[in-house]
């Protein structure tokens, strides 16, 4: 009844209603495109811009670019940022999945585990930083006292230009397999039974059903998963900055060896007022973030394919 | 059936031993909190005496009951507006059907490939020529429309019956009553899980609130955390850090304790929606 009656109106009415609802839309959407513009396109532009900027005066130059391919400290940032990525995202999956198929083979307690391994996630970055710093601190730390009665000699964690990185990672994968976990939960979630009901029948073993079933299944969150960590590790700043920053000394030490992309930046535009330097460190990591969505999609597109 | 009961035992003994490396942290940060500074000389696990000056100081002599106030309001602000804005857009993206419309949807999404990192520099220029840093609004601006959010809310809008939409309209509802009385109400799950992400990333936000805050009381609980701990040339004043990371930690572990499930969910919808 309601339908014909809607019907007629469209049959008498078409170009006033189509009319319509243009005007409707374009009211609700006119103040977001504006804040889009402003607030996300005009500013990426404008990033560009500068970065091709002298950094007194106007006019064009590629001099920022110049500079920071001789840059050592930026190559060191860089390094230093992949090497947060090859170590952090392999690591934080194949925790995450683990912990999601042991969850998944028990019968009791499974929320009381889902929730206490994801709790780091919701926790604040600078409070964890914090806490973990004092971990480390070679003298008063607990990680130091606990190797004592290990009989393992004392670390100096943070202050070790060796070790410092791989503790920012571990900070790193503590605070996110948790997340990693609850995604590979969801997708193991969506497995249909009767795949390894029919597998069994088969005579498939455990290992198999695995290698056979459930990991090509989990592509989706592999993918997923994989792309978001990448993208997450290469912005790592907050980490850094709490872990490695004193009162007199700057983030990304002991000698520059935990610096990140992003500290960069942030040193170059905000401690020594450089932005037109720090805009050029900026455009690398739009570089390389653009790289890996492009990698996704085409990864993503071939799934569809087969 | 035996051997499955074994190997349940099994897999309990290890997660409980992961659930010990995931918790201790906590427990060490709120015990540190009850140590003196002296404490902190040599390692003790147990502080010698418990000890709340580290509180005492922490209420009377720093603004952090300012910075804990801030941080409340600019995440409550900015989880409204993202869930006012977002949702409308989205459902005028889902079910509206006018010329330009999938332009607009690939322009917003491809905001999404922009890092905030990247936008941070243009931002502070634009807020210092506009008077905006270190006011809220400086510090809230940029999250006050989210482009994920919006691609969420559109994939949960398509799932609304247009029926539904037209029987309002027949009823002579106007549009935007349609969206506030008969949409939202079918997306409520997405609601509460938006909002949940949003308040939650907000609540943890440090890159841009650290670059464009610059007054003692304008700054956030991590901004103030982090630069007190690194203010003092004296050493680290580690009781007193203790004592903060906990009063910001401690509630936000009771929430989510308390709305488990809804954050647990909301995080999965997201995160495998996304």
């Amino acid at each position: 009844m309601i339908k014909s009656t809607i019907e007629k109106s469209r049959k008498i009415h078409p170009l006033k209603l189509k009319t319509k609802q243009t005007l409707v839309a374009y009211s609700f959407l006119t103040i977001p495109l504006l804040f889009f513009l402003c607030i996300r396109i005009f500013p990426t532009l404008y990033s560009f811009s500068m970065s091709f900027s002298p950094q007194y005066g106007v006019g064009f130059t590629v001099e920022n670019y110049q500079k920071l391919f001789k840059d050592h400290f930026f190559w060191q940032a860089v390094w230093n940022t992949l090497k947060y990525v090859i170590i952090t995202v392999p690591i934080q999956m194949a925790l995450g999945l683990l912990l999601a198929l042991a969850i998944k083979r028990i019968q009791h307690f499974r929320w009381f585990y889902r929730m206490i391994y994801f709790l780091p996630y919701i926790t604040s970055i600078v409070a964890v930083s914090w806490v973990w710093r004092l971990m480390f601190d070679p003298n008063t730390g607990f990680l130091n006292a606990f190797f004592g009665i290990l009989h393992i000699p004392p670390q100096n964690w943070l202050s070790d230009p060796k070790e410092a990185l791989l503790c920012i990672s571990t900070v790193m994968i503590w605070q996110s397999m948790g997340f990693s976990m609850l995604i590979f939960m969801a997708g193991l979630e969506g497995i249909p039974k009767h795949l390894y009901e029919a597998a069994q029948i088969d005579g498939a073993g455990k290992g198999k059903m695995f290698w056979k079933i459930t990991l090509p299944l989990l592509n989706p969150t592999i993918v997923f998963l994989a792309v978001t960590g990448v993208i997450q590790a290469l912005q790592t700043f907050t980490q850094i900055q709490n872990l490695t920053a004193g009162s007199g000394s700057n983030a990304g030490g002991p000698l520059h060896c935990t610096i990140s992309i992003v500290v960069y930046m942030y040193q170059n535009a905000f401690q020594d007022f450089n932005m037109q330097y720090a805009s050029a460190v900026a455009v690398v990591l739009f570089i390389f973030i653009l790289l890996v969505t492009l990698l996704q999609l085409r990864v993503l597109n071939k799934n569809i394919e087969y | 059936m035996k051997k499955n009961k074994d190997s349940e035992w099994f897999i309990h003994a290890v997660l409980l031993a992961g659930v010990v490396v995931v918790v201790f942290p906590f427990i060490w940060m709120i015990l540190s909190s009850f140590k003196s500074l002296p404490d902190f000389y040599s390692f003790s696990f147990w502080p010698h005496k418990f000890d709340f000056s580290a509180y005492k100081f922490i209420f009377k002599e720093t603004n952090f009951l300012q910075w804990y106030l801030n941080s409340i309001i600019i995440g409550a602000i900015v989880t409204l507006s993202c869930l006012v804005f977002n949702s409308l857009i989205g459902y005028t993206l889902a079910k509206y059907k006018f010329p330009g419309r999938k332009a607009i949807f690939i322009l917003i999404l491809s905001t999404l490939m922009i890092p905030t990192e990247m936008l941070v520099i243009p931002w502070y220029m634009m807020g210092a020529k506009m008077n905006l840093i270190d006011t809220y609004l400086g510090i809230m601006f940029p999250g006050l429309i989210e482009a994920f959010g919006i691609f969420l809310m559109r994939q949960f809008m398509l799932g609304i019956p247009d029926d539904l939409l037209d029987a309002a309209r027949i009823d002579g509802m106007n549009e935007f009553k349609i969206w506030w009385r008969v949409a939202l109400p079918q997306v409520k799950p997405a609601l509460s899980a938006l909002g949940i992400i949003t308040f939650l990333g907000n609540w943890n936000a440090y890159l841009w609130p650290v670059i464009v805050i610059s007054t003692e009381n304008m700054r956030t609980l991590p901004v103030g955390i982090s630069l007190y701990a690194t203010g003092d040339a004296g050493g680290i004043q580690w009781n007193m850090i203790m004592g903060m990371s906990t009063l910001a930690v401690i509630p936000m572990i009771i929430i989510f304790l308390i709305f488990q499930k809804q954050i647990v969910e909301g995080i999965t919808l997201t995160g495998v929606k996304g």
